[in-house]
């Protein structure tokens, strides 16, 4: 990988980051997408030889800092996603939009389980499956943020 | 499906390793608080990702007050003007309640009153996780506040400081629902406790004996118990009872008085004798 990939890595991560803590109104807090973990999934599909469950991991610490969730939670979290993206990114990429859009769906969806797991671990209780919201918007995010983020890729030679 | 080439340990192996080293460090972080230290430091380095995000917020509350009429503002300073007056007049008749309290106390060898310091602090930033009631503020230990330290706005107290960097700190509102704070009713100094539940617009007394004597209407105010909060500030109002014969407790519904969400300022209270000692 080159620097200047790592640095455009870096920026979208920050990006997300920033996007995590981005305030919203009360009632809208379910329907925030889990930018993180739809970074995570963009990058590993595309660099799978490079970036992985590791990188994921250090990217799941951050969020929890920036956060403030116990320290494990997001990272544990966003390493299983990184390996079932691993697991599949070979299938995801000749999917059509449809099918890739339900397949972040059950994705993030994963993600979403493992931190409701955690949540349930510290005693704060989710009515239903109001924890899987994160993982539709998500989704229906999907479609409209990766072919930009593919052609700056493609622009500035991000490989 | 393998790689061709490996490189170090498999993606499995890296998977297990990593997850068990998250699941130890929740472990750690939920058990001891070893690294309380560390994530202060670091959240002074990441505070600033939320002053960041609240930058359009502020810059639309500047333009406005930048291009407000001069009639609205001559309007505004001459309500704050009587405002002052009403103040300083409810003041004045306070200090010498004050003095007279304390002298009282001093007869009665109580402990001494101090009086508490304020700071004014302004929130920066929310908790983003929506199941917890957290507010970031951009004062820290370089200004006095300290992990314990309640604060609270116009109305009432908000809630206490969980996690204070050097120049931001993090808030626990009282509603989190993880949170309890023990208080009295003021009319008849009954003390219970209030819990959050998760609800900005609600606190809930458990517990309470079928016979107590609370209503609604009634005002409840922290009772200093339990050594973290000062006594007598406002908590909240109580909106309903509901006694069931069948239940062997009653239980009640509280509306805080604080503004969990649309304060923009808070009041940070600093006591000088140490963290929060009951001062009844």
């Amino acid at each position: 990988m080159q620097a200047s990939s790592r640095w455009f890595i870096a920026a979208t991560i920050f990006l997300s980051m920033l996007l995590v803590v981005m305030p919203l109104p009360q009632q809208w807090l379910w329907f925030r997408p889990a930018f993180p973990a739809l970074l995570i999934i963009f990058w590993v599909s595309r660099m799978p030889q490079s970036l992985g469950v590791g990188f994921a991991w250090l990217v799941g610490i951050l969020e929890d800092l920036v956060t403030g969730a116990s320290l494990g939670t997001h990272a544990l979290a966003l390493a299983v996603l990184a390996y079932f993206s691993l697991l599949t990114y070979q299938r995801t990429r000749v999917f059509n939009p449809a099918q890739q859009l339900l397949w972040v769906f059950v994705l993030v969806g994963i993600n979403q389980v493992v931190g409701n797991w955690v949540h349930g671990l510290e005693g704060k209780t989710v009515p239903g499956l109001t924890f899987l919201w994160p993982a539709l918007t998500t989704a229906l995010l999907w479609p409209c943020v990766t072919p930009p983020l593919r052609g700056l890729c493609n622009r500035l030679h991000i490989r | 499906m393998k790689p061709l080439f490996t490189r170090g340990p498999s993606q499995e192996t890296r998977l297990i390793t990593l997850a068990v080293l998250s699941i130890a460090l929740f472990v750690i972080s939920y058990s001891t608080d070893w690294f309380h230290t560390i994530r202060e430091r670091l959240f002074d380095a990441v505070a600033p990702l939320y002053w960041i995000t609240g930058t359009p917020e502020r810059v639309t509350d500047w333009a406005g007050e930048q291009f407000r009429s001069r009639d609205e503002l001559l309007e505004e300073n001459d309500r704050l003007k009587r405002q002052v007056l009403l103040l300083e007049q409810r003041s004045q008749l306070l200090a010498a309640v004050k003095a007279e309290n304390t002298q009282l106390k001093e007869l009665m060898n109580s402990a001494e009153m101090v009086d508490d310091r304020v700071l004014v602090a302004q929130i920066i930033g929310v908790s983003p996780d929506p199941l917890e009631h957290v507010l970031l503020i951009d004062k820290g230990r370089d200004d006095g506040v300290d992990v314990g330290t309640p604060v609270m706005d116009a109305g009432g107290l908000l809630g206490q400081v969980i996690e204070a960097g050097n120049s931001f700190s993090r808030i626990l509102l009282i509603t989190d629902s993880s949170h309890a704070i023990p208080v009295q009713v003021l009319r008849n100094s009954m003390r219970t406790v209030a819990e959050g539940t998760g609800d900005l617009y609600r606190l809930k007394l458990r517990h309470l004996a079928n016979t107590s004597d609370i209503r609604e209407g009634d005002l409840l105010l922290s009772s200093g118990l339990g050594g973290r909060f000062p006594a007598g500030y406002p908590v909240g109002e109580v909106m309903s009872v509901t006694r069931d014969p069948g239940k062997p407790f009653a239980e009640a519904e509280v509306l805080p008085r604080g503004r969990m969400n649309r304060s923009r300022f808070v009041l940070a209270v600093i006591s000088d004798r140490g963290q929060g000692l009951a001062s009844e």
